[in-house]
């Protein structure tokens, strides 16, 4: 399928990253999980130095480390070495298992392997084993993320306690909205059972001995509890719906909320990644409908001092031309947020191919121009059509940055990688908070330029 | 310790007599968190800095996605080899092949870009789906007129260390092809520096004073035309014997060019890469201008160095790098800021490079092959290390645990070789080992229990013993 700005077959500079970062990622995310990724050593190091990067914290995930042989013969008994050895020298509750492109296209039989090493090595028969099918080629790290959580539901999880929490399936953000998350639901008393948790085992406070695991994550317990929860929400229009970055795949995709139903027959809210004043009113309403309670004043507060910053800085904002790329679903919160500050999206992009993504753009946009609705695309067709559409800013990850050089106008980094700053991990995003943050932001960043690229040098703008 | 049986004779300590034996060129055991890559990562960071050449990857998106523009090197002219090209194969490509999107991505981006030459490499699938890559190759190059070079690079068919040698051998095809031009005498090729925050420039401008003539450097800012004429050169110097040393030895055996092994960090192995070139060419002329170039270079920056030394006496350092050649350098070069190497270990060291290390070493010294984040961090607390060399992945490593840092990989973006590499280095040591801010961090623990006794806080940092 070509789309109309496909101009070469190849791709240039990738506006997308491979499924088993997104699955170790989300794996990172379970208390005491270590991830392993079943193929060629290349890809696990390459997910950490990646990944290490951003967060700038130790991410062990160790690989199954085919050779010739294995590839002939199967990865079998490299997977269950890897577990064998992930398992003694880790002491892990979980080991998290993705598979290559490699693993996945000579036809390893994973769960198979698993039932083996399960006879083989019943000394370790206390780690829960997780395995999520990741094969770059159907799809991209945000659908691995996905995968991996739907294969901690069936693998891990249980009903046994009944109890009255809420299960959250924030997606890919990080760990600073992580945090905000739970400060709503603890702020609320409203218990809340966040899968993943991202909290705080990829931004950990230093170490006075060295954690094999780091700690944080959703813990065993509450693993426990999913089953037997009050319902769940999750976050995201895109892959919630059981589309995947990659449209050609006929499979039929299990997504973290359908599981939840089919096994535990739970009841869930889907809703937009909150950000913006909207989207995070909807988030507050379904967690305040499921949860009974009232909304706290400190929201309202919070939120009464966002809409406060809007009117304080619009017309800084107001029609300026922003070009947005990154995953599907964290793009369109950001251009509903754009567009009802103002802001006109006119370059919207993503790396996936999902074909639900330009309809759901469309729906979000509140002003009536026309944007370029990009799919599928990558950074050097994003720098071609920047030309025409001739932005003031452009927002998202740190590997657009080259593309804002050229154009010098200023990049706001947001989600990931941001390999070129420090505190990727502690960007905020969602809630009133995170876009207060992001306003704040963009507001700046555009009288920054004004300033910078003005012979008068104002001190009040 | 804790160390993996499958890994026990990779790990030993420095005691003088007893050869070391390290059990080293391995593969990487499975469930081990290795600090290595792959082949194809291997050949595509030694590949990567040949700045007019089209390099596209073959398989899917993430290997190529993963590599984009992260080498530190730098071009004095074409941009074009930081792009990250790649096929991006789907699942349909996967199942029926992807030949067909070889063959157009690579007509189509050579019509654009109109390179000197492609790479194309070979990721893990494409070894198992069968593709004929070297035929697409064949096809491509005829139908376009520059050479089109597989780089058979599957991550499974071995270590790093095999990608150099793939790379090596896609180079060799390419060495020789030019056979009209003609070199001025004392011309030189530089093998292994990546030109990494401008070093090769550095170095270059040093021969240059020598009057040593610069002909081919391979591959930091490297040229097509340059590597086709490379053969016609008197001398190879070879940098960082794992990565080009397979070139060297086929350009021996193939054009009876001879090479040296140099190393271009710290004063002592800088200045004999310098000396053992003009010796090479047996002049009297070009040894007297390489005495005065170090004398005056080392007049500068001994004294630079002064201060620096000083502070950081006593100092014990951590070294994980690459190539083992380059932690023998950074070994003396610690010393001489008096920095005392505590651990030392290399991905890919062979045993020669390890026994020389033994010998450099201060007795009791850990040397390790192939370590990964359980023993790293196990060694640093063990030996007590204040300062970690390596590369991005043992950052956070020594981060957490409250240790200095000096990135010594290939995505560093500061000079470190030469002389005024040598005072970059120096200063990186200083600005990680002195910092007030491990205040914070390894004497947390101390500061609260003695939290009523008044240490002046600016006291701590030195006084960790
Ligand atoms: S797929 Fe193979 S070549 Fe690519 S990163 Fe993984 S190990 Fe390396
Ligand atoms: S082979 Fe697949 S899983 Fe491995 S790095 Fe490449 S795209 Fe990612």
């Amino acid at each position: 399928m070509k789309s109309p700005h496909k101009t070469y077959t190849a791709t240039r500079n990738a506006c997308k990253l491979c499924a088993p970062l997104g699955a170790s990622m989300a794996y990172k995310g379970i208390q005491g999980c270590v991830p392993i990724i079943h193929g060629s050593q290349g890809c696990a190091t390459y997910v950490r130095r990646y990944m290490i990067s951003h967060f700038r914290e130790p991410v062990d995930i160790a690989s199954s480390n085919f050779s010739e042989e294995s590839t002939i013969f199967g990865g079998g008994p490299n997977l269950k070495m890897a577990l064998t050895n992930v398992g003694n020298q880790y002491k892990p509750h979980h080991i998290g298992i993705s598979t290559t492109c490699l693993s996945e296209t000579i036809g390893d039989d994973v769960p198979q392997i698993i039932q083996e090493f399960r006879k083989e090595q019943p000394d370790l028969s206390h780690v829960g084993l997780a395995h999520a099918a990741t094969p770059s080629y159907c799809g991209s790290h945000i659908d691995g993320f996905h995968h991996a959580i739907v294969a901690v539901i069936k693998n891990l999880s249980d009903k046994t306690l009944k109890n009255d929490k809420i299960v959250l399936l924030p997606g890919m953000l990080s760990p600073a909205d992580y945090r905000y998350l739970k400060d709503v639901f603890d702020f609320m008393g409203q218990d809340v059972i966040l899968l993943p948790d991202l909290s705080e085992s990829l931004d950990n406070p230093h170490w006075h001995d060295y954690k094999r695991i780091p700690d944080g994550g959703t813990t065993p317990q509450e693993l426990f509890e999913i089953g037997g929860s009050k319902g769940f929400i999750q976050f995201g229009d895109v892959f919630n719906r059981g589309a995947s970055a990659n449209t050609v795949s006929k499979r039929k995709i299990e997504t973290p909320g359908s599981v939840l139903s089919d096994k535990y027959q739970l009841k869930g809210k889907t809703v937009g990644m909150p950000i913006g004043i909207n989207a995070t009113d909807r988030f507050f309403e379904a967690v305040l409908e499921m949860s009974g309670k009232q909304m706290p004043e400190r929201y309202e507060k919070e939120r009464g001092r966002l809409v406060d910053a809007y009117t304080d800085g619009h017309k800084y904002v107001f029609e300026k031309r922003a070009v947005v790329y990154g995953e599907e679903d964290f793009v369109i919160g950001l251009t509903e947020f754009l567009s009802e500050i103002g802001v006109e999206p006119v370059l919207i992009a993503t790396g996936g191919k999902s074909n639900v993504f330009e309809s759901i753009i469309k729906e979000k946009l509140q002003t009536g121009h026309q944007p370029k609705i990009m799919t599928g695309a990558d950074f050097e067709e994003i720098s071609e059509q920047c030309k025409d559409v001739n932005p003031d800013f452009i927002i998202g990850h740190s590997k657009g940055y080259y593309i804002s050089k050229q154009l010098n106008v200023p990049l706001i980094r947001v989600g990931f990688p941001i390999h070129d700053r420090i505190g990727g991990q502690r960007v905020k995003h969602i809630g009133y908070e995170g876009t207060h943050e992001l306003f704040d932001r963009i507001v700046n960043a555009l009288l920054e330029y004004k300033q910078s690229n003005n012979a008068i040098g104002y001190k009040y703008l | 310790m804790d160390i993996l049986k499958e890994r026990k004779n990779q790990v030993a300590t420095a005691a003088s007599g007893s050869p070391l034996n390290l059990d080293c060129g391995k593969k990487s055991t499975a469930g081990a968190v290795s600090q290595r890559a792959c082949v194809f990562c291997g050949s595509r960071v030694v590949l990567y800095p040949i700045t007019d050449a089209l390099h596209l990857i073959h398989g899917p998106v993430g290997c190529a996605a993963y590599t984009w523009d992260i080498r530190g090197s730098l071009s004095s002219g074409s941009e074009m080899y930081r792009l990250s090209f790649t096929t991006d194969l789907s699942e349909n490509e996967v199942v029926f092949g992807g030949e067909k999107k070889l063959y157009k991505s690579l007509i189509e981006l050579i019509d654009k870009h109109q390179p000197k030459a492609a790479f194309v490499y070979s990721t893990c699938i494409v070894g198992v789906i069968g593709d004929d890559v070297e035929a697409v190759c064949r096809r491509v190059s005829k139908e376009k007129g520059i050479d089109v070079l597989p780089v058979q690079s599957e991550g499974f068919n071995g270590t790093k260390k095999d990608g150099y040698k793939v790379a090596c051998e896609a180079l060799d095809k390419l060495v020789g092809t030019d056979n009209e031009a003609q070199l001025p005498d004392y011309s030189i090729n530089i093998l292994g520096d990546f030109n990494l925050a401008g070093e090769l420039w550095m170095l270059t401008e040093y021969y240059k004073k020598m009057g040593v003539n610069i002909n081919a450097t391979i591959t930091g800012d490297g040229r097509v035309d340059d590597i086709r004429k490379a053969h016609k050169a008197s001398l190879n110097v070879v940098q960082c014997s794992g990565a080009m040393m397979h070139l060297a030895k086929l350009m021996k055996d193939k054009y009876d060019v001879p090479f040296m092994k140099v190393s271009y960090f710290g004063i002592e192995d800088m200045s004999d890469a310098l000396y053992d070139v003009a010796h090479f060419f047996k002049s009297e002329e070009l040894f007297k201008k390489a005495q005065l170039l170090v004398k005056e270079e080392l007049g500068t920056l001994i004294p630079a160095l002064a201060k620096y030394r000083e502070a950081l006496q006593g100092k014990k350092a951590a070294i994980y790098v690459g190539g083992a050649f380059k932690a023998i350098s950074l070994v003396k070069a610690l010393r001489l800021i008096g920095v005392q190497t505590a651990v030392v270990g290399s991905q890919t060291g062979n045993k020669e490079d390890y026994e020389v290390l033994k010998e450099l070493c201060d007795e009791g010294t850990i040397i390790v092959d192939d370590s990964n984040p359980n023993e790293l961090s196990q060694f640093v607390i063990q030996t007590n290390s204040d300062i970690f060399i390596g590369g991005v992945k043992e950052r956070p490593i020594a981060y957490k645990l409250g240790l200095g840092f000096c990135d010594h990989n290939h995505e560093r973006k500061e000079a470190l070789a030469g002389y005024e590499g040598m005072l970059n280095f120096a200063k990186e040591i200083y600005a990680t080992a002195m910092s007030p801010v491990w205040q914070f961090t390894r004497h947390h623990k101390m500061r609260s229990s003695v939290a009523l006794d008044q240490t002046p806080v600016d006291s701590l940092p030195n006084s960790k013993e």
